[in-house]
């Protein structure tokens, strides 16, 4: 290749060359100029012919709208015991993002903090779901130790963080855990079903029991922040606040020392209390035992756990006071004697011969009375005191089960009771309409006679039996049970109560057979031969009571029940009812204790002492 | 007289004069100097540091620039063979002695200073071209054109390797404005586009695969707005979300919540297209080719055709970093890491740039040998 200065270039037109180069360098003028005018066109189309576009870009990377949860409503008894608060706890959060290797980050991280197999589960599926930009929950409640553990060993974890926030606790545990019920995780059904903004920032929603009943009330009002966030996702700077409205606080009628004391005097048993206040309504106590512990609940329970406590025998999670439905048995005695006395099928003086057992005309079968050797002569208050099976045998075949049926349901038998808690059942009230409607076929006389004593179809909650013994301390007026009392402003603490208007005024009763019903029922536990004189003897008031033995399976004609033959679970349920002062009641109570064997052994001691400490105050 | 002509001589020798500074040059280059320390202290979070470093780096920027400034350019010319010689075999040596950083190999330790041989490639290649081709019959023949294009390859190639595309591309455009600038027939430069077009498939097989990733989403920017766009797509936002009048000075929010990716290198200009608007734009705009216009007017003046070839391909290569940056954050072009002179944060390119401004003033203020 030449590359000496040859001859030719020596012999140059110096003149020419110089033109030539120069209208090169106005040439290369000219095209910079081109450049700087599309260079000019493309930021007018930018900024001029799409500003708005682009700003509303940017405002959209700048701003971020944070919802600020309200802080749920406490929970307190009448008395002022708070039964549900809210604990301010420390989890664990991973941001993806921000973690290179999160696999090697949980090894890790399990050598400083437990992470148990059911913690690394929810992560990796909330790691999939990812509702949110930020980071992902890896462990909930986190020990103070496990909280300083990780915060000297911070630096080896970039993209790990503690996250403050507030969790349920329920301080009682499994006291009352079934009448107020517990908070959960919101699920996407709950969502879907909210379907409205205001649980945004919510992590939590009443699940059952008053923090279900009572969830608009507890749950406030959500508050909003326009925060200014940088490209990292962290908060520079909070444009625009409006803050979250508490939810407000709720103080039941529930009296904690009352709850706990029937939670202890069923000790073992599984049963159900209710006591009620007869003027309001007002649920004094409600108690379904074995209880359990709500607090596992709200930030979800481990598999095992849940497992255990669905598949006990126990049925802990059941709750008994609301949907366990029991034959009444002899506890539905003093309405069916109301029945018959304002139907005027018999009267006070009337009285029936008690053979110990009882046969319809022309049928060969025979009604055993529980007392083998019968009761004798029977009028209506000592048929109610001494719990005569005869007497009611016949009272009901004279009144007839429809009859029976309507004048029951005033008492709510059969009905749901609008007790403000989730999930009761209505019982059975049985009728000859019904069972053609339910089983296609008609009504035989001999099912009235049992239904006369509470047996055959008719079932009633725990709480159909409170209701119904505070109806009859009512004389007739029958209030809906309310477990909360009042609701509190938290932040004017202005309360407002709670009032009921009552349900049903009736029955338009006589006044002097109320006065035969309560007397007999009075008889019940102070009369010499009364059926729960033990349990009455020594009271300072007055209590009309009643017993009750619901079976468990059915005896065969002329079969003997042997207590101490038939298998635990099967034994009878003992129930008791009872309203105290007789003359001014101030309490009305149910309870029943599964195969607890008699109302009068098992049931009306809880229910006397229960009255003792509402009524006496110096009661121990 | 006429002032075109050489020989002719300003009848007044000022402080200027004597210092060899080229005063509208100068203004322009003090100029758009503060306008990049406004900026950087607004794109930094106002961090006084960092500004302090920049005009550290501007200081000696200016100082470079006055001492090239004194060198008469017929030294130049007689040094241009071994300047280039000297810049190439460093960038030979730099993969056998070279530095590492951030995955590149392109600095060289010469014990008592630490530099890249492909800055110094950026002044030696235009001047081994201009004298190259000055000193011979124009326009260029073919031969000599191609070995022109062998001097322009060898050096890009190092640097393609090291891998620094933003300056392989400089260099490409420096020695070809050289070229350009020589006269070369039109017949040759429009084979050579046609050349270069055929050859695209070649140049893909050799870029590496975050340059291939930035070449696609050029092309399709949307493809990937949170991945490898995002840096584009933000400074797009920037600068559009601006309007004509900015969002004012240090209120740039795509900037201060950084969003703005390498927003004090290498896209500062979004941090200024966002906070002064299009009427800023439009200023720095003007500046800049005022800068360049001078450049070119100083080539158009030139004594030489070594002189005017060198100053026009200056010039050019100011303006390629001007239209690459710009056309880059603004998303004309694909990315490519090409600073903004001035504007930007840093760098060896200022030094190197100011040098080449020290050689357009000695160009224009030395005294001229009659032909």
């Amino acid at each position: 290749m030449d590359t000496r200065i040859s001859e030719a270039d020596r012999l140059r037109d110096y003149i020419r060359e110089t033109r030539l180069l120069q209208n090169r360098a106005l040439a290369a003028v000219a095209a910079v100029l081109l450049l700087a005018v599309a260079v000019l066109a493309r930021l007018l189309y930018l900024q001029v012919f799409n500003q708005e576009h682009y700003l509303t870009l940017s405002q959209n990377n700048r701003i971020s709208v944070v919802a600020i949860p309200p802080a749920r409503g406490l929970i307190y008894d009448r008395n002022g015991v708070l039964l549900a608060r809210n604990v301010p706890t420390f989890g664990l959060e991973v941001i993806p993002e921000q973690v290179a290797d999160v696999e090697a980050t949980l090894t890790r991280l399990s050598e400083v903090i437990a992470v148990s197999p059911a913690d690394v589960k929810r992560f990796r599926r909330l790691l999939k779901q990812k509702r949110t930009t930020r980071g992902v929950l890896l462990r909930l409640r986190l020990s103070e130790e496990e909280l300083a553990r990780f915060a000297v060993n911070r630096p080896q974890f970039p993209g790990v963080d503690i996250v403050a926030g507030v969790t349920r606790d329920y301080p009682y545990q499994a006291s009352a855990a079934h009448a107020v019920g517990y908070v959960g995780r919101i699920s996407e059904e709950d969502l879907d079903q909210l379907g409205d903004s205001n649980y945004s920032g919510t992590q939590h929603i009443g699940k059952t029991g008053v923090e279900q009943a009572y969830e608009g009330v507890l749950h406030g009002r959500v508050g909003f922040e326009q925060v200014e966030t940088n490209a990292q996702g962290q908060r520079v700077r909070v444009l625009q606040r409006t803050p979250a409205r508490a939810g407000r606080n709720l103080y039941l009628n529930l009296d904690m020392r009352l709850q706990q004391l029937a939670e202890q005097e069923l000790g073992d048993n599984r049963g159900a209390v209710v006591a009620l206040e007869p003027a309001t309504g007002a649920v004094l106590a409600l108690v379904s035992q074995p209880g359990y512990d709500p607090n596992p609940f709200v930030n979800g329970i481990e598999t095992g756990e849940y497992q255990a406590l669905q598949s006990s025998l126990d049925q802990p999670l059941y709750n008994r006071a609301l949907r366990g439905q029991y034959p009444p048995g002899s506890t539905i005695k003093p309405f069916v004697a109301l029945a018959g006395l304002e139907l005027g099928v018999t009267d006070a003086q009337r009285s029936t011969f008690c053979p110990g057992w009882f046969q319809l005309p022309g049928q060969e079968r025979r009604y055993r009375d529980w007392k083998q050797e019968g009761h004798g002569v029977m009028d209506v208050t000592r048929a109610i005191s001494e719990s005569c099976d005869v007497y009611f045998y016949e009272l009901a075949q004279r009144l007839g089960i429809d009859r029976m049926h309507n004048f029951l349901a005033q008492f709510g038998f059969g009905q749901k009771s609008a007790i403000d808690a989730p999930g009761e059942l209505a019982g059975l009230l049985p009728s000859s309409a019904w069972k053609r409607k339910a089983r296609n076929q008609s009504w035989f006389p001999g099912e009235t006679v049992i239904a006369g004593i509470g047996q055959g179809y008719m079932l009633a909650t725990p709480l159909q039996l409170a209701v119904a013994a505070a109806t009859l301390a009512n004389r007739g007026v029958r209030m809906p049970p309310r477990i909360v009392a009042a609701v509190e402003d938290p932040l004017t603490h202005t309360k407002i109560t709670q009032s009921a208007a009552p349900l049903h005024v009736g029955p338009a009763v006589t006044v002097a057979h109320w006065d035969t019903v309560v007397a007999a029922m009075t008889e019940v536990m102070h009369g010499e031969r009364g059926t729960a004189r033990g349990s009455g003897a020594g009271a300072a008031y007055k209590i009309a009571g009643k017993t009750g033995t619901a079976q468990v399976f059915g005896l065969k004609q002329d079969e003997k029940y042997d207590k101490d033959r038939v298998p635990l679970r099967l034994r009878d349920h003992g129930l008791f009812i009872a309203f105290a002062p007789a003359d001014h009641p101030r309490i009305a109570v149910a309870v029943v204790v599964e195969n607890g064997g008699s109302g009068s052994g098992a049931a009306a001691p809880i229910a006397r002492k229960l009255m003792d400490q509402y009524l006496l105050p110096s009661a121990p | 007289m006429n002032i075109l002509e050489p020989g002719y001589k300003k009848p007044v020798r000022g402080l200027a004069q004597r210092l060899h500074l080229d005063i509208p040059l100068l203004t322009g280059l003090l100029l758009l100097s503060a306008v990049g320390l406004v900026v950087l202290y607004s794109a930094s979070g106002q961090n006084p540091d960092l500004l302090l470093r920049h005009a550290a780096r501007l200081a000696l920027g200016f100082g470079a620039m006055l001492i090239v400034a004194q060198v008469p350019p017929q030294r130049l010319q007689e040094a241009a063979p071994w300047a280039y010689g000297a810049a190439l075999l460093m960038l030979a040596a730099v993969p056998l002695f070279g530095d590492q950083a951030k995955g590149a190999q392109r600095w060289l330790d010469l014990g008592v200073i630490r530099f890249q041989p492909s800055e110094m490639m950026k002044l030696a290649l235009p001047l081994m071209l201009a004298y190259y081709l000055g000193g011979r019959r124009l326009p260029p023949s073919a031969g000599r054109v191609l070995v022109c294009g062998a001097m322009i390859l060898i050096p890009v190639a190092l640097i393609v390797k090291q891998p620094d595309l933003g300056t392989a591309l400089l260099i490409i455009g420096a020695g070809l404005f050289v070229l350009l600038l020589s006269g070369l027939r039109w017949w040759i430069i429009g084979a050579g586009a046609l050349l270069a077009a055929a050859a695209a498939p070649l140049w893909w097989h050799f870029l590496h695969d975050y340059q291939r990733e930035r070449l696609l989403i050029f092309l399709n920017p949307g493809s990937d707005p949170l991945g490898a766009g995002y840096h584009i797509t933000q400074s797009v936002i920037a600068i559009g979300s601006g309007g004509v009048f900015g969002k004012g000075w240090l209120n740039g929010t795509q900037s201060y919540l950084d969003f703005i990716p390498e927003r004090t290198t290498d896209f500062v200009f979004a941090v200024y297209g966002e906070e002064f608007g299009l009427i800023g734009v439009l200023l720095l705009l003007t500046l800049f080719i005022t800068v360049i216009a001078r450049g070119l007017y100083i080539a158009l003046r030139a004594p030489d055709h070594f002189t005017r070839l060198l100053a026009g391909s200056l010039a050019l290569s100011f303006s390629l970093y001007l239209f690459v940056n710009i056309g880059m954050v603004s998303g004309l072009l694909p990315v490519v890491g090409v600073p903004l002179p001035f504007i930007s944060y840093g760098g060896t390119a200022l030094v190197t740039l100011m040098a080449s401004f020290g050689m357009l003033m000695a160009i224009h203020t030395h005294p001229r040998k009659p032909v």
